[in-house]
């Protein structure tokens, strides 16, 4: 019966040149956010060549870890490009945060979703670009829930076609499987230094492959 | 070697034929053109072979000299019917029945070597060259070596004008702008054919288009990278004329190019990889025509305290760095709360309590307040009409968001500029 079993696939796997047996996922290369705790949860950063969701509610850290992995991106001379749905991007808050503006390029795309679908789609395809920010985390979620799960793996082709790291940040996790990686953000509140607000903790979940695993961070100001 | 055709009456359609075989083409009054033929072999074979590709290109009645210099080639071509082909240290004996008139010179000394009784290129070589010396001097000389098929000169090409620029005018209003795209595609492809004859690219077109019963419509392409790719340039007029159409039909189109230098960089092996500048230029034309021309771009901070300030420029990424300093780059980074502004702030009503904002009232921003911090004073450019003059609070609500609010001390409106993310 065995023999029968394995027969069988080898004719499969010969007629349709797929592998049947259990698929060794390549280990991709990684963008670090120079951010120790991320980069150790993350096992190095996110993938390049793949598809990586950052979610989280408002004030949960999720603006301040994307730019993280952008200031890495652009200091080692990558180009990068933030779609920005809602024109929420504070060029001020990144450059603070380390990131060359000169290889940043920021799309505005005046709260439509679909435009900014479009944007990372031409972008993407254009290749040569080593990290695409596409932000919906001010997005409504009704809006977002409309991209269709085509799109998303198309994004995901086109990502692993070029090699670029692809993260999407929004309020809730929309690609499904079409992401290597899912980082759920939580606020744990915030730092108040006397009169000032000295910074944010929150904790990031990290979820690949079916394994979770968690961390906090603090974000200051 | 050299080429030269010699052609009574047709002296446009011989520089025509000589541009197609050579950049350095030289003019020689009467209807001769002479050009270097010199690196030929390599794709003719024997200067026969590239004869007669001449002689069938030509397309008019022309005389085909092909020789050593250009000066044997030209005496060559106005003396003798059809192609001659001379061999090189054979021009003497190739010259030699070639009637002196041909030789020019000044009508002193023609007059002079007619009375000697030399009446052909070979009586005049034969003489020796000292006595030609004494009794005709410098020009004697000269002239004699060019008898004997020894000249030495340098090839004088024509410089044409540096003008990289089409036009067409039609033979009936086009409306629509489908046809105008073979129109758009003709010109282009005429001027790119300019620029690569002569090594050179563009970094900024213009399109002039003449319309009927209206003023001219006027498109300008400055790209951030010198450029020469035909379709590309299609593709940015056509999403630039689609964007904003012309008002009337077109009746004359007139494209113009830049001539710059071509970009030429030497890449690294170990620098990443960034986007190849004319793919990236189209993308960025269809995302300009997408989201609008302002919102794409690369931010570039002002130098000054104003809130959310700063400048859209055309994006053009520096080259990258070598992976020494990538090494540098990965450093440690320490995460910062960012900004994520609201355009414009949104006004909201805020309760105060011992001026303290308890609760904000808003149909984006609502709830209440639990934490508040401030109130921080800044202003600026007092002496300007759209001075800034506020009061910013860091908030916290019941829900967790974090929110720098302001309120502008001449109104005493409130307003919240972003939340902390």
């Amino acid at each position: 019966m065995k023999a029968a079993v394995l027969q069988l696939r080898s004719t499969v796997e010969a007629r349709f040149e797929i592998p049947l047996g259990i698929r060794k996922s390549l280990e991709k290369e990684k963008l670090a956010s120079g951010i120790g705790a991320i980069d150790t949860l993350t096992s190095g950063g996110v993938p390049r060549g793949a598809l990586t969701e950052i979610s989280g509610a408002a004030s949960s850290g999720r603006t301040a870890l994307v730019v993280a992995f952008l200031g890495q991106a652009t200091r080692s001379g990558e180009c990068c490009v933030w779609v920005d749905t809602a024109g929420a991007f504070d060029p001020q808050s990144a450059s603070e945060m380390g990131v060359d503006l000169d290889r940043l390029l920021w799309i505005n795309c005046g709260g439509s979703a679909e435009h900014a679908l479009k944007s990372v789609d031409l972008l993407i395809q254009s290749g040569g670009f080593g990290l695409v920010v596409m932000d919906l985390a001010d997005t409504p979620e009704r809006e977002v829930r409309r991209i269709p799960l085509a799109s998303w793996f198309r994004l995901r082709h086109a990502a692993e076609r070029t090699g670029a790291a692809l993260v999407a940040v929004a309020r809730r996790i929309n690609a499904a499987s079409c992401s290597e990686l899912q980082m759920e953000l939580q606020p744990l509140g915030p730092v108040w230094r006397g009169k000032l607000l000295a910074g944010m903790d929150a904790e990031v979940e990290s979820r690949r492959q079916h394994r979770s695993r968690k961390a906090e961070f603090r974000a200051v100001r | 070697m050299y080429a030269c055709l010699h052609g009574p009456g047709n002296l446009e359609l011989l520089l025509e034929c000589a541009r197609k075989f050579s950049p350095h083409v030289e003019e020689l009054p009467p209807d001769t053109v002479i050009f270097d033929i010199r690196g030929l072999e390599t794709l003719y074979g024997p200067p026969e072979n590239l004869a007669r590709e001449i002689d069938r290109t030509v397309g008019v009645p022309a005389n085909l000299a092909l020789a050593a210099n250009p000066d044997a080639a030209a005496h060559a071509a106005r003396g003798f019917r059809g192609i001659t082909v001379i061999a090189p240290r054979r021009e003497a004996e190739a010259l030699a029945s070639l009637p002196l008139n041909l030789l020019g010179g000044s009508p002193a000394t023609a007059e002079l070597l007619h009375l000697w009784g030399i009446r052909t290129f070979g009586d005049f070589a034969k003489l020796p060259p000292l006595g030609v010396a004494a009794r005709l001097g410098e020009e004697g000389i000269e002239l004699q070596y060019l008898a004997r098929g020894e000249g030495s000169r340098q090839l004088r090409p024509l410089e044409d004008p540096l003008e990289f620029e089409a036009s067409l005018e039609l033979d009936y209003p086009v409306d629509n702008l489908e046809p105008l795209a073979f129109v758009l595609s003709r010109l282009l492809g005429e001027v790119c054919d300019k620029l690569r004859f002569r090594t050179l690219a563009t970094n900024e077109l213009t399109l002039r288009l003449a319309l009927e019963r209206a003023p001219e419509h006027v498109t300008q392409l400055k790209l951030p990278v010198p450029m020469l790719d035909q379709r590309a340039f299609l593709r940015m007029l056509q999403l630039d004329l689609n964007g904003r159409p012309p008002v009337a039909p077109v009746v004359q189109v007139y494209l113009r190019a830049e001539p710059v230098k071509p970009r030429r960089t030497q890449h690294g092996l170990f620098v990443p990889t960034s986007p190849e500048p004319e793919k990236l230029e189209l993308t960025v034309s269809r995302l300009r025509h997408l989201v609008g021309t302002d919102h794409v771009g690369s931010p570039q901070l002002r130098n000054t305290h104003r809130p959310d300030s700063f400048v859209m420029r055309v994006f053009a990424p520096p080259l990258a760095t070598s992976r020494l300093a990538v090494d540098e780059a990965e450093a440690p980074t320490v995460p910062r709360l960012c900004l994520r502004r609201f355009r414009p702030p949104r006004a909201v009503q805020v309760l105060l309590i011992n001026q303290q904002p308890v609760r904000l009232i808003s149909p984006a921003v609502n709830g209440r307040v639990v934490m508040a911090k401030g109130p921080w004073r800044t202003s600026g450019e007092w002496w300007r009409e759209d001075a800034w003059n506020r009061d910013e609070w860091d908030i916290a609500l019941e829900s967790g968001e974090l929110y720098r609010m302001c309120r502008e001390v001449d109104s005493g409106r409130w307003f919240v500029e972003g939340s902390y993310d």
